[in-house]
């Protein structure tokens, strides 16, 4: 009896935290991560045709960008000094791992409205990490679409090209996908750490996860040098398709960079995360409700 | 006629409300259209006067469709989500027992909207691509007057097929599938991924003549002084005979959903 009387007491101590951290904290995200999409995914079934509909609408909108390049290749034979399907690898290697991303973290740019409109509050008395809830909130199962998309372009890349495959080149390639994910996924928590600052800014976060998908859809050589730099030692996008792609395709680097930086994905994508997260919780520390 | 001028300039000042917004939109806009002048560049490197455009030309072509996505709302966006929900929800009822012209009231405040955003969203990215980029800026006044028309013509194009898609909610009662079918048609026939003069054969006769061409491909030609004289009043008459004829659709629309709104309320 006493000892349960101590460890109600050592728990209204520590805080409510004590009484629901029964897990680590990260694997409890995690947990409530996959219910909450539970919960999206059974609701989304309940209107099959309408999924059916979106996710062919969702396929389709992504599939306009292709089909562009498409006609500019009916002008031209390179672009870049790079072929179609050259171009057809990067274009689906960056989608694939934009959609992914997407599909897992694509709800967190509403977080600016959830800011704005104080539905963010509800969220925070819940016992449950904020970020686990954000990025699940209405999970759009819709988005595998856009995946699809970048993985029959990267399909039609694979068989076109005429690459001497070496297993490190095989291996290029999953590689890339993940650690594009992983990338894309820190981009996406670092937009919504933004929005705690500026409500209503979700474009700014469209323009880097959007943008920066459109970008890695061209060669490098396509943009001015300073944009190349910024966008592999600032916002590292680089590292999600141009530096691995350009292995497995054996061309040169831009920048001049060396071999081994086609490697390293998985040390950026990692590195991109702690940063992210660091500043998910000085936006989230920072956040002051609108009361409403 | 006051009335709808009150309607366009309180359509004005509500977007103009959202200042952090507007300078987060021209900050995507001019993103992309960094990226997209790069890739035209590349493009125009290999094919010079590609499509009947020099290089100069072709990269305005990208600013200009920055500059009048929200304006001519290529992509959708605006009204017409308000009105779907006041459709779903039975509220257009109310709207149609006030003595307006529910069409007239809705175009009235697109316009404001338009308004705010060709100044809001249009002019600081448009200036910045000029800044980076050599632009072919029309040199005489009468240009920039006969775009100016051309875009507001443009913005009524795309007003009255938004009015459609948001009347279909009548009868589809959910508004998102028509939604969706008409910002993939805007997105790719409006001539903001790539002008529509590249495209090939047949589909460029096609796309040429469909009306999402009166939202960038036409006001951009006339901003490059692509349409002169006879020519321009041909591309005028163009515009102006899809707003018609749109308008005139929308409105047949609306007197049948009226009945059905009168059936289904008796």
């Amino acid at each position: 009896m006493a000892e349960a009387v101590d460890t109600v007491d050592a728990a209204v101590a520590e805080g409510p935290s004590a009484v629901f951290a029964a897990r680590p904290r990260a694997a409890e995200g995690v947990r409530a991560y996959g219910l909450i999409v539970a919960m999206w995914l059974r609701s989304t079934m309940a209107y099959r045709a309408s999924f059916v509909m979106t996710t062919i609408g969702n396929f389709a909108a992504t599939a306009f960008d292709f089909v562009a390049i498409m006609l500019m290749f009916s002008h031209v034979d390179v672009l870049g000094g790079y072929t179609l399907p050259e171009i057809a690898l990067l274009y689906g290697a960056a989608g694939t791992a934009f959609g992914l991303a997407d599909l897992l973290m694509g709800s967190m740019d509403r977080l600016g409205r959830r800011v704005r409109d104080g539905t963010l509050d509800t969220l925070l008395v819940r016992p449950v990490p904020v970020l686990a809830q954000v990025a699940a909130d209405r999970f759009a199962l819709r988005r595998l679409g856009r995946i699809t998309q970048g993985l029959l372009v990267l399909g039609y890349a694979l068989v076109t090209l005429d690459i001497e495959w070496t297993v490190l080149k095989v291996a290029m390639v999953p590689l890339m996908l993940l650690s594009g994910a992983a990338i894309f996924c820190a981009v996406f928590v670092a937009g919504a750490a933004f929005q705690f600052f500026a409500q209503d800014a979700s474009e700014v976060q469209n323009s880097f996860t959007y943008g920066g998908n459109t970008l890695l859809q061209y060669p490098p050589t396509v943009f001015a040098k300073d944009l190349v730099r910024g966008v592999t030692f600032v916002v590292p996008l680089a590292f999600v398709n141009w530096l691995p792609a350009l292995y497995v395709l054996g061309r040169d680097y831009p920048l001049g960079l060396p071999q081994w930086v086609a490697f390293l994905p998985p040390v950026v994508a990692g590195l991109c995360w702690v940063a992210a997260g660091l500043g998910w919780r000085a936006g989230l520390r920072a956040y002051r409700s609108t009361g409403s | 006629m006051r009335l709808y001028a009150v309607v366009a300039a309180g359509g004005f000042r509500r977007y103009a409300t959202y200042r952090i917004a507007t300078a987060a939109g021209v900050f995507t806009n001019t993103v992309f259209g960094f990226i997209m002048a790069y890739t035209y560049e590349a493009l125009w490197d290999e094919r010079p006067q590609l499509g009947g455009y020099d290089m100069s030309q072709a990269l305005t072509y990208v600013w200009l469709g920055q500059a009048l996505l929200m304006t001519c709302a290529m992509m959708g966006g605006g009204f017409e989500d308000e009105l779907i929900e006041r459709i779903r929800t039975g509220d257009v009822a109310v709207d149609l027992y006030r003595p307006i012209d529910l069409q007239l009231w809705w175009l009235a405040g697109d316009l404001g909207r338009a308004a705010f955003h060709l100044l809001g969203r249009g002019i600081v990215p448009m200036v910045l691509g000029s800044l980076a980029f050599e632009l072919a800026l029309p040199t005489s006044a009468g240009l920039w007057l006969a775009f100016l028309v051309s875009v507001s013509l443009g913005v009524v194009v795309s007003f009255a097929i938004r009015y459609l898609v948001a009347l279909s909610a009548f009868w589809l009662m959910d508004g998102a599938g028509a939604a969706q079918i008409a910002f993939l048609a805007g997105l790719f026939f409006s001539g903001l991924l790539l002008p529509l003069n590249l495209f090939p054969g047949l589909l460029g006769e096609v796309a040429r003549a469909l009306p999402w061409s009166a939202l960038l491909q036409v006001p951009a030609d006339v901003f490059l002084g692509k349409h002169t004289g006879w020519g321009l009043v041909r591309a005028y008459g163009f515009q102006a005979g899809w707003a018609l004829a749109l308008l005139l659709a929308g409105r047949m629309l609306q007197s049948v959903a009226t009945r059905r709104v009168v059936v289904q309320g008796g």
